[in-house]
């Protein structure tokens, strides 16, 4: 494992080593004196860096200013970015959901509706992501987060109908199997959000919404399939299974489309990709930019059309909804830049101090009062 | 026939035993291929370390935990793999050795012929022939031999080292049995005690039947001839196995290794112990707090996590004690499992470096430096005093012989003629008319003319009064010798056990009487060409507690004559005749030019005298029991009424370099102590002139006590005298005798004096004295590292008892060799094997510790906070994959690599400064204070890894370009991934020596890390039920602001340490650093200029390049003006190790290596 083919490079004295072999071998069978290579002799080349204020100031400043700039880059980057977020949990009686968040349990039948209004004070540029957000709930748990079956979400069909112990105690639902099983999919998040922009003329103009392209794209192909592929009936391919105990639905109704039903449905995906932290956002849809004239979302009025179908109330949870453009480095972060620029003006400040230092006490790094 | 107690062995000759103890091999190791496994296992879980991962795997096996058993399973086999194979190999090799000692092929004596067999099936009782140049199957009692006389010679050389031919003697009734058809006819009983380890005991007698007469005669160590020695001179012998196997003297003497612990492992062992503390309390913490949250349900079972039936039904206490256990194992990799095996391979292999370090070559006597014990490798670096043996480590144990005093007259060797004191030889034509005398004296054929009576008795008894052995190997067979007529010319070698000895019988060789052999039973000289054969009639051998040794002889004339000689203090009071005051102020002289002196002196006995002597003689050597007190007893008897005849006084020189040695040693801050059994004056003049005392030190001394009250009034007077003035320097001188008065009861005083004195001399020690004052000081109060040098069986003692034992090569045998824990050929040595590999050790393993217990503080501590984020459910931040790798993949080669090849500062500055010893002593480095600070270290860095990427990533944004979201698996590799590279550049700012290896490994585990990341993520791995990292790796880094976070966050780690490290560096500098400087001129030699860039922040090495290459900073004027600074501290110190010469060129060869290096 030592670099045991090594062979020294630098060799100072008389070639008494025999080049093939490695320093293991030993010497010349009479003498035991040990071999003259620089590897034995612990005088390998070697680099010997020191940390002195000297070798270290350039480092800083350099250090500083890279840092500064990127840092001005970064947090001048996060703050063109345009975020909007309305909280519709409906906690107060006055805010509009009040009504849904108070009445509204898992059994009933009917949907409760709420529309929550608001305003833009500044246009939306490009595309626009939609978020809804959850508070205090908490995916990281870890019952939670190994309440999952991947090789059922794989499409492996004995998985299907004998899904993986972690499952439990969403594994099976009157004797048959649920799919997908587990308590990450059986909570799985159902409010319909809908986003009307209201003209200041008074018409509602439905914002259109784009539901492709939310969940990672190797999520999607690769990690999530439906039993025997896509081309499938799914209701014959999910035949003997059941529901998770608190859908409405069936897996394979969750959409018409066939490329995002069954486990390959996009919204359920983002969903399975448990959150770190108990405050978390989830990508719902994404506004495609109209065209370069108009902005996405223009300044005025909207309302967001909420079926509540989500109960957050039992563990004070909150749901958002959340309207943001993305850079190239994603969503707003200030904290980013902010760190790149303390950071670095810190370096610069420390090499004037280093600088100061060095040219202070330099000299008394010397050797001569080294007792001898 | 008496059957004592001991005795175990009845033998038949000729026949077989049939309750032969059994055939035993020997063996020293612990396995056999069958029983390897279960005990190699059984021996590594006694270790605590590896027995509590087991005991977290078995609760990983038995209990719902976080993390699969395999996380913690995987590590454990690994380190027990990696241990068992090391343990296995060493073994091996021990099997081999003994497979070919166990495998050689014998000749045994088996109804009526010679058969071929084995030596592992040697039995007891087997009669073997060996023949010469063989080396002896099983310990054996000699028979016969191809000589008349039944004498063989050997060599010990194997078991003691001895080189000289030691003659061994048959009983004359199966002398005669020579042949085998003779030796089936023999009827004989051999009866010895049990067996046991000392090789120079043996109590037996033969009972021999003869015609139906029986003969008793008494066997000693003279007759047996061990297993492991060699046959020399003679072409063949037979002799009967006694002990065999694990019984010989040799398997008992075959020691395992010493289990010394270091002080280092004890330090590791306390950290180990603070670690589990913080492990315990933060499981508990974490138990607690998970309790107060669940009292809510709405955290604990809130609708979308509900619990499983099992949960919910199981009692409240197992569901307490399960999660306090899950906690236990969430955060179990606080305790580096790897750290164990780690440091044993840094020094398994670091050992390497010792054996083959040129400058511990002696070329003279072809030796290397030897490592019996890797263990204590870094102690090395830790001495606090030094104990040295006089004869043989401080001095070359080479005698000369120098001067002599004859019947109260001085004589001094000069150009080997006898020249009478006060004559010096300076003119080659001096006319005194003792040189005419000693001109003449070749030519002369009668002694008288040149040599009194009394000088010439004097010469004989010196020629006579011996042990020596004459090497025929080139003439084969001693008869020729003994014919050769002109003795004196002939390069006869004499082999001694005792070099004084050699010394002697060579000097009176010069001078004219030549001693020319010894055939068993005469003894012949020859004086002056004519010769003479006295007949040998007894030896009474030297012993340690006589302090002499005498021979009588039968002169040609028919008189009997003793001769003895020894130490002036066990001849003297037995004198009863002969200039004895005068001799004794000679031998204080001589003692004081620092000669070894022995004192000559003869008896004649009467006849009636002589039968006594002979009977009570063979009585107490045939005697069963008690045979050594009676034999003591006997040579009391012998040895008085001496009539004196001189003195001899033998110089041992000093080794090359003790004087700059002892000198280095003391500057690096540690204590010298001589232990020597030496007398007093001699001990003072060697010490005087090897530098241990200076002549500006005022010497105490405490010697010749002989009361409890006289002792203790003479420690205080010593103690208020070290009070009073306590501007010079102080030695002090103790003997033997008032030691053990000062230790019985006045410890405490005399330490307190032994403190304050900057060297200690003891002589007149008895070797188990050695032991005790060493252990005195390894127990006082403060608990110093002691090292313990010699070469001597008299040092063995010591040598173990001190924390690190190191046998000098010498010519004293190699028992102290076999019994240290290293051993090197010369003094001088020890310099460069604590100034420099105890340095490096030290701060390699120090580091490396330290360096074990802050990555996996950092490892751990985020695991924890996260806790605090989801509801202490214990779910783990990482992938279990990521768990189990990171302590043996990720991390491991780095710190290896780091703890092998480090050095801090270049190996000749370290010698040329051993100050700088003292700047890792008392364990610097592993102190509190280093501790805390690596630990803090540890923590501050894991909260900066956390809530560096909660800040960036938990506060709910998206990091992707595409608005896509991360989960809790990215966030847990994004803090994984910050911490590998972080923890890995972070012992790249401890590195400070780079070669291709650590870049290779730094770099290497980095791009490991990543590319294994992506690997492992870029499949779905079948039969697994869980896909958690499923890309999430390539998700991660396909993120621009993950890039900039990763680097922002190692930054801010390692920013705050750079800092550190630079400030202190100029503003409270250590020697090291100063001196690290102070290389670094001749070295890169661009002190000012980005050339020595630190590359551990950054990794723009290159960038430092570039700008060191454009600026050209590094100007030549800095390098030579260091180099003066340099070259002046070489002038009063030395360099031993590549003999740099008073001229600059080595400096200019060492400052291009270092350019090239820089290159690289």
């Amino acid at each position: 494992m030592m670099a045991s083919s090594y062979n020294a490079k630098e060799e100072d004295g008389h070639h008494s080593v025999s080049a093939a072999s490695g320093p293991s071998a030993g010497p010349s069978a009479k003498s035991k004196k040990p071999d003259n290579t620089a590897f034995k002799q612990q005088r390998l080349p070697a680099w010997q860096p020191i940390l002195t204020a000297g070798t270290v100031l350039p480092a800083f400043f350099i250090i500083g200013l890279i840092f500064i700039p990127i840092g001005i880059g970064l947090f001048v980057t996060s703050n063109n970015i345009r975020e909007f977020e309305v909280d519709y949990t409906g906690v107060d009686a006055s805010s509009p959901c009040f009504t849904c968040s108070q009445t509204y349990s898992w059994n009933s039948s009917i949907p409760c509706k709420c529309a929550v209004s608001f305003s833009l004070e500044q246009p939306f540029e490009s595309n626009v992501f939609m978020y809804y957000g959850l508070s205090n709930f908490y995916q990281n748990h870890r019952r939670y987060v190994k309440s999952r079956d991947d090789s059922q979400l794989n499409g492996d069909k004995a998985s299907l109908r004998n899904p993986s112990k972690e499952c439990e105690p969403y594994r099976s639902h009157d004797n048959k199997p649920i799919a997908p099983c587990g308590a990450i999919a059986n909570s799985l998040f159902n409010d319909t959000l809908e986003l009307f922009y209201i003209d200041p003329n008074g018409t509602r103009t439905q914002i259109p919404l784009v539901k492709k392209g939310i969940a990672w794209w190797t999520d999607k192909h690769v990690k999530f399939r439906n039993p025997g592929g896509n081309n499938f009936n799914l209701t014959v391919v999910f035949q003997g299974t059941t529901k998770p105990v608190n859908w409405r639905k069936y897996v394979y109704e969750l959409d018409t489309d066939p490329e995002n039903n069954g486990f390959v449905n996009e919204d359920f995906i983002v969903w399975m990709r448990t959150a770190a932290l108990p405050t978390f956002r989830k990508l719902y849809r994404i506004i495609q930019k109209k065209s370069n004239m108009t902005p996405t979302l223009p300044r005025g009025n909207y309302t967001l059309d909420v079926t509540y179908n989500y109960p957050v109330r039992s563990f004070e949870g909150r749901k958002r909804m959340i309207l943001s453009t993305i850079s190239w480095m994603g969503g707003k972060n200030p904290f980013l830049g902010i760190a790149y620029i303390t950071v670095g003006s810190v370096c610069f400040f420390l090499g004037v101090v280093l600088l100061i230092i060095h040219h202070k006490y330099g000299n008394r790094n010397n050797s001569a009062d080294i007792p001898n | 026939m008496e059957c004592t107690a001991d005795t175990v062995a009845l033998l038949w000759m000729g026949r077989q035993l049939p309750l032969s103890p059994g055939h035993f091999t020997v063996s020293c190791f612990y396995y056999t291929i069958w029983n390897f496994i279960p005990k190699n296992l059984f021996e590594q879980f006694r270790r605590i370390a590896n027995f509590y991962f087991l005991i977290i795997f078995l609760v990983q096996l038995m209990i719902d935990t976080p993390t699969s058993p395999v996380t913690s399973g995987l590590p454990l086999f690994f380190v027990i793999t990696v241990t068992a194979i090391k343990q296995g190999y060493e073994d091996w090799l021990r099997h081999k050795a003994d497979n070919e000692v166990n495998g050689a092929p014998v000749f045994v004596v088996r109804s009526g012929s010679l058969v071929q067999t084995r030596s592992k099936n040697v039995r007891v009782g087997d009669i073997v022939r060996v023949a010469k140049d063989e080396t002896f199957p099983a310990d054996l009692v000699l028979l016969s031999s191809d000589r008349a006389e039944g004498t063989c010679h050997i060599t010990t050389a194997s078991l003691d080292g001895e080189t000289n031919l030691k003659t061994h003697f048959a009983v004359p009734e199966t002398a005669v049995s020579q042949t085998v058809s003779k030796l089936e006819s023999l009827q004989a009983v051999v009866e010895c005690q049990q067996p046991e380890a000392d090789l120079y005991r043996f109590v037996g007698r033969i009972t021999v039947s003869l015609q139906g007469e029986e003969i008793v005669r008494p066997l000693g160590p003279e007759n047996l001839l061990l297993r492991g020695a060699r046959l020399k001179n003679t072409k063949e012998i037979f002799g009967v196995a006694v002990y065999t196997g694990m019984e010989s003297k040799m398997a008992l003497n075959y020691k395992c290794k010493s289990q010394k612990r270091s002080a280092v492992e004890k330090s590791m062992n306390t950290f180990l112990i603070i670690y589990l503390g913080i492990l315990l309390l933060e499981a508990v913490l974490s138990t607690i707090l998970k309790y107060a949250w669940q009292s809510e349900r709405k955290w604990d079972e809130p609708f979308y996590n509900e619990k499983t039936e099992q949960e919910k039904n199981s009692s409240k206490i197992l569901q307490f004690i399960s999660d306090f256990l899950a906690f236990l194992v969430l955060y179990n990799f606080i305790i580096p499992i790897s750290l164990y095996v780690t440091v044993e391979m840094q020094k398994f292999l670091g050992s390497f470096f010792i054996g083959w370090d040129l400058d511990l070559y002696h070329v003279e006597s072809d030796q290397k430096a030897q490592v019996n014990t890797s263990d204590l490798n870094e102690e090395l670096g830790q001495v606090e005093y030094v104990f040295t043996d006089k004869t043989g480590t401080l001095t070359e144990n080479e005698m000369q012989f120098r001067e002599c005093s004859i019947n109260g007259v001085k004589f001094q060797e000069i150009n080997g003629k006898l020249v009478p004191e006060g004559v010096t030889d300076d003119s080659p034509d001096g006319y005194m008319p003792h040189l005419v005398r000693v001109l003449l004296h070749q030519t002369c054929t009668l002694s008288s003319c040149f040599f009194t009576g009394e000088e010439e008795l004097f010469l004989k008894a010196v020629s006579l009064c011996h042990t020596v052995q004459i090497n025929y190997d080139q003439t084969d067979g001693p008869r020729d010798t003994f014919l050769q007529a002109n003795g004196v010319s002939d390069p006869v070698e004499y082999y001694a056990s005792s070099p004084d000895e050699k010394a002697l019988v060579e000097a009176t060789r010069r001078m004219g009487v030549t001693f020319v052999g010894n055939n068993g039973e005469n003894m012949e000289i020859k004086t002056f060409g004519r010769s003479e054969k006295y007949k040998l009639l007894h030896v009474l051998e030297f012993d340690a507690n006589r302090r002499r040794m005498s021979v009588i002889l039968q002169t040609p004339s028919g008189e009997k004559v003793l001769f003895t000689k020894g130490a002036e203090s066990s001849i003297f009071p037995h004198a009863r005749s002969g200039e004895v005051d005068k001799t004794r102020v000679h031998v204080d002289e001589f003692a004081l030019k620092g000669l070894r002196t022995l004192v000559v002196a003869c008896r004649r006995f009467s006849a009636g005298e002589y039968e006594e002597v002979d009977r009570r003689l063979h009585e107490a050597r045939t005697a069963l029991q008690q045979r050594e007190e009676r034999l003591a007893e006997v040579f009391s008897f012998i040895e008085r009424d001496l009539e004196l005849l001189g003195a001899t006084g033998v110089e041992d020189r000093l080794q090359e370099k003790v004087q700059e040695t002892i000198e280095a040693l003391r500057l690096a801050g540690i204590k010298v102590w001589v232990l020597t059994g030496d007398k007093h004056e001699t001990a003072v003049s060697v010490s005087l002139s090897c530098g241990h005392f200076h002549r500006t030190m005022n010497i105490l001394e405490l010697v010749q006590q002989k009361s409890d009250s006289e002792c203790a009034e003479q420690l205080r007077r010593l103690a208020r005298r070290i009070r009073e003035d306590h501007v010079i320097q102080h030695g002090l001188v103790v003997d033997g005798t008032s030691l053990s008065l000062a230790l019985r009861q006045h410890e405490r005083l005399f330490m307190e004096v032994c403190r304050s004195c900057s060297a200690v001399l003891c002589c007149r020690m008895a070797p188990l004295q050695k032991a005790k004052v060493v252990r005195l000081i390894k127990t006082s109060p403060e608990k110093p590292i002691t090292l313990a040098i010699g070469d001597g069986a008299n040092d063995v003692s010591m040598i173990q008892e001190a924390n690190v034992g190191i046998g000098i090569m010498g010519k004293e045998g190699r028992q102290a060799v076999r019994n240290s824990d290293y051993a090197i050929a010369r003094f001088k040595f020890l310099a460069k094997l604590l100034l420099v590999h105890g340095h490096f050790y030290y701060i390699r393993i120090a580091t490396l510790v330290q360096y074990f217990f802050y990555k996996n503080v950092c490892f751990i501590t985020p695991q924890f906070l996260y806790q605090f984020f989801c509801l202490f459910s214990q779910q783990t931040l990482y992938d279990s994959v990521y768990l189990t790798l990171y302590n043996i993949c990720f991390t491991s080669l780095p710190v290896l690599v780091y703890s092998l090849f480090e050095q801090l500062v270049h190996p000749h500055v370290l010698q040329s400064k051993p100050a700088l010893y003292r700047d890792i002593s008392k364990n610097a480095l592993l102190s509190f204070k280093p501790f805390l600070y690596w630990t803090l270290q540890g923590f501050s860095h894991a909260f900066v890894f956390f809530f560096g990427s909660y800040i960036l990533m938990g506060e709910d944004t998206s990091l992707m370009g595409n608005g896509q979201m991360f989960g809790n698996w990215t966030f847990g590799t994004l803090v994984f991934t910050v911490m590998v590279i972080t923890v890995t550049l972070k012992l790249a700012l401890e590195t400070h020596y780079w070669t291709w290896m650590n870049h290779f490994v730094t770099w290497g585990s980095i791009a490991f890390y990543f590319i294994f990341s992506l690997f492992y993520g870029g499949i779905i791995w079948p039969f697994l039920h869980t896909q958690d990292m499923y890309f999430v790796f390539v998700q991660l880094l396909s993120s621009g602001s993950a890039w900039f976070a990763i680097i922002i966050v190692v930054v801010t780690c390692l920013f705050p340490d750079v800092v550190k490290k630079v400030l202190y560096r100029h503003l409270r500098p250590t020697s090291t650093q100063k001196s690290q400087v102070i290389e670094a001129y001749p070295g890169t030699s661009c002190l000012d200029s980005a050339c020595c860039f630190s590359e551990g922040k950054s990794g723009f090495a290159w960038l430092g390049r570039l700008v060191e290459r454009t600026m050209s900073r590094c100007d030549l004027a800095r390098v030579t003006s260091l180099y003066v600074i340099f070259y002046t501290s070489e002038q009063h110190l030395f360099i031993p190790s590549v003999g740099t010469p008073p001229n600059p060129t080595p400096f200019l060869v060492l400052s291009a290596v270092r350019n090239s290096s820089m290159q690289w």
